[in-house]
């Protein structure tokens, strides 16, 4: 069997599983679509964190943009895993000994404030749709690939299987839904790069691999002949980082902070029956990210490798078949600069011109092909692909209709409605985030990939602050944390938008504050939402008594609600 | 009652600073701020620093999460806050 009839079989075989899965576990009350009734086990709620969390970006462009930026793309594997110390340790115990249902739930409650919990539900929803709009095209990127579909048709199937699932499902459905999309796009990774691995260095643990001598007898450490590659061919060593350390270290705290942040990792937590069990929870979901994590600088540097040496001054009559296949999709590109019909792929300190134009996002894709692994491999990665962006779709989707049903119009516009007419609300407010979505997947705005630094910012700056202050300082009140979340937004998504939309030609070092870039400003954001908020909350009355109890009260374990006994 | 509250929050507060000043220093501290010092050691093919920032940071992180889950589960029952087995 070929490329394409694996892929078909693995990808059809996969969507049964999860369309199974949806309608066993499906929603019939508010308490189940919103948290699964709290009834998630610790372990499967890590794992459906775990496939919530990595998205088409972890799985498809992750390993990508490491091999591209060597050292510098330490800041992704760093920040998108500390946050979870952040989430077990500060945020996700207390959340859950607090119950309820979502995070505005918690800004509202805790700072007894309809305008603390609309400023959250804001940027709940413009995280989240941020968010969904790259899931929509990463599944897109494949299906067009290996389906050989169009990028629209593979949205509209992408669509349609979500719908069917998160909006009947809901948080119940979605949840064991994960797991097994988590069991999918876990072994799809692991597999090829086992296979890499061993290719190249003998050792069958990547992780392990990456650090050894390579199998080709040279007895040379693979990093080594990387190295010498790369600055051979004018690209810098790849052990080596070009950015500055101070922009390293903001850039990696604002990728913690805001994944501590972020909506859809935090409601995860009150899907868990007990205080005790979202903290641990929280460890096995970074123990299932970080096999994912660790796997990811080691695909890199294989593939960073194998593309140096096999593409590297090669004929362009001579290339491998993936090379045409890829560049029918116009990801990879060639222009014979100096006519001679020889590939001269070389970095910007080469004296020679570089003729190769490769797009970051195929080389997790194009890696099985490249290392000549056989055809159900290739397959396996494109059903594992389109796993990780499908079960984050879902997630950040239930997000969206949860903020519209639940603290829009139960919380703050009209509270008399009965459970049933909210469920039918959460559930058309997921069909129409499912058809925004999609059209973002066909018609992507041009600017997702820098909208994504504003995603993390702004969870940086608003939520992590807001929260950490309503647990940790009792004397916080409302003024404080609206007057910071308010300041803290204005600065941070003020910067980005000046950076990335308004003057995109003076986006580099010498124009930024402090030479930081508005991929790290979140961090700022962060520290001036804290500052603001400490000294307003200490020129006001401190919250009331009430209040000052909760958080006493969330505070300690025993007493935590047995989940969520809403009667459908 | 209130006093033995008082020292659980304490105690957390503890052991929460000591593993974020782990947390701080294998990942800012190893991966970013000494990352060039580090990188004269090495062990096999990798430089440590290097290794810290793409490998060893991430397992730190793991163990760190699993460290807090014991201690707080013993923390929990020497002063009787625990959650009762009869909730579900």
């Amino acid at each position: 069997m070929n490329v394409q009839g694996w892929t078909f079989l693995l990808v059809a075989a996969s969507f049964a599983v999860y369309i199974g899965v949806a309608m066993w576990a499906r929603a019939s009350s508010t308490g189940e679509f919103y948290v699964a009734a709290a009834r998630v086990p610790p372990v499967l709620n890590g794992m459906a964190t775990a496939a919530d969390w990595m998205s088409a970006a972890s799985f498809i462009s992750m390993a990508g943009l490491i091999a591209f930026m060597g050292r510098d793309g330490s800041v992704y594997l760093m920040g998108w895993t500390g946050g979870y110390v952040l989430l077990a340790l500060l945020l996700a115990p207390y959340l859950r000994k607090f119950g309820k249902y979502t995070v505005p739930d918690f800004v509202g409650d805790r700072y007894y404030s309809q305008t603390a919990r609309i400023v959250a539900v804001v940027c709940a929803i413009f995280v989240s749709f941020t968010y969904v709009a790259g899931q929509m095209r990463g599944v897109g990127i494949v299906f067009s690939r290996f389906l050989g579909v169009g990028i629209n048709e593979g949205v509209f199937i992408g669509m349609a299987i979500v719908f069917f699932y998160a909006v009947l499902g809901g948080m119940k459905g979605i949840t064991y839904t994960q797991v097994a999309q988590y069991c999918v796009l876990i072994f799809a990774y692991l597999v090829p790069a086992i296979f890499i691995s061993l290719l190249m260095t003998g050792i069958a643990v990547p992780q392990i691999g990456f650090g050894n001598t390579l199998a080709d007898g040279s007895g040379m450490y693979l990093l080594d002949r990387l190295d010498g590659l790369s600055q051979e061919l004018g690209f810098g060593r790849y052990t080596s980082g070009t950015k500055e350390t101070l922009d390293v270290f903001f850039i990696t705290a604002a990728l913690m902070v805001g994944t501590a942040g972020l909506p859809h990792v935090i409601v995860r937590f009150y899907t868990v029956p007990k205080v005790r069990a979202a903290r641990s929870s929280a460890g096995w979901a970074l123990l299932f990210i970080a096999l994912l994590y660790t796997t990811a600088p080691a695909v890199a540097a294989f593939a960073r490798t194998n593309l140096l040496t096999t593409i590297s001054d090669r004929p362009y009559d001579d290339v491998p078949t993936w090379f045409t296949n890829w560049e029918a999709t116009g990801l990879i590109a060639f222009e014979d600069k100096n006519g001679d019909g020889v590939i001269q792929y070389r970095g910007p300190a080469s004296e020679t011109p570089n003729e190769l134009t490769i797009d970051r996002d195929i080389m997790v894709l194009a890696n099985p092909e490249i290392a000549r692994l056989p055809a159900w491999v290739v397959g396996l990665v494109a059903a594992g692909g389109l796993a990780a962006a499908l079960s984050t779709a879902a997630g950040l989707l239930l997000v969206i209709s949860t903020s519209v049903a639940h603290d829009l119009l139960k919380k703050a516009i009209r509270p008399s409605i009965t459970e049933h007419q909210e469920l039918l609300t959460a559930r058309i407010a997921a069909g129409l985030a499912v058809i925004v979505a999609g059209y973002f997947g066909i018609n992507p705005p041009g600017f997702v990939a820098e909208v994504v630094a504003l995603a993390f910012g702004l969870a940086a700056a608003s939520f992590f602050p807001a929260i950490i202050l309503g647990i940790f300082y009792k004397r916080m009140n409302k003024y404080g944390a609206v007057f910071g979340m308010v300041a803290g937004i204005t600065f941070t998504a003020g910067y980005i938008i000046f950076f990335k939309l308004v003057h995109p030609e003076l986006n580099h070092a010498d124009h930024w504050l402090f030479g930081i870039s508005p991929e790290g400003i979140g961090t700022v954001g962060m520290l001036i939402n804290v500052t603001v908020a400490l000294v307003v909350s200490s020129m006001t009355p401190a919250p009331p008594v009430a209040i000052q109890r909760l958080v006493d009260d969330i505070r300690v374990p025993r007493g935590a609600g047995p989940g969520h006994e809403v009667t459908a | 009652m209130s006093d033995s509250r008082g020292r659980y929050w304490q105690t957390n507060l503890r052991y929460v600073a000591i593993l974020l000043t782990i947390w701080f220093a294998v990942s800012y501290g190893a991966g970013i701020l000494f990352v060039e010092q580090l990188n004269r050691i090495r062990i096999a093919g990798f430089q440590l620093g290097f290794w810290f920032a793409q490998q060893g940071a991430i397992y730190v992180f793991v163990v760190l999460i699993f460290v807090y889950v014991a201690l707080m589960n013993r923390l929990d029952r020497r002063h009787e806050l625990d959650e009762q087995e009869d909730i579900r």
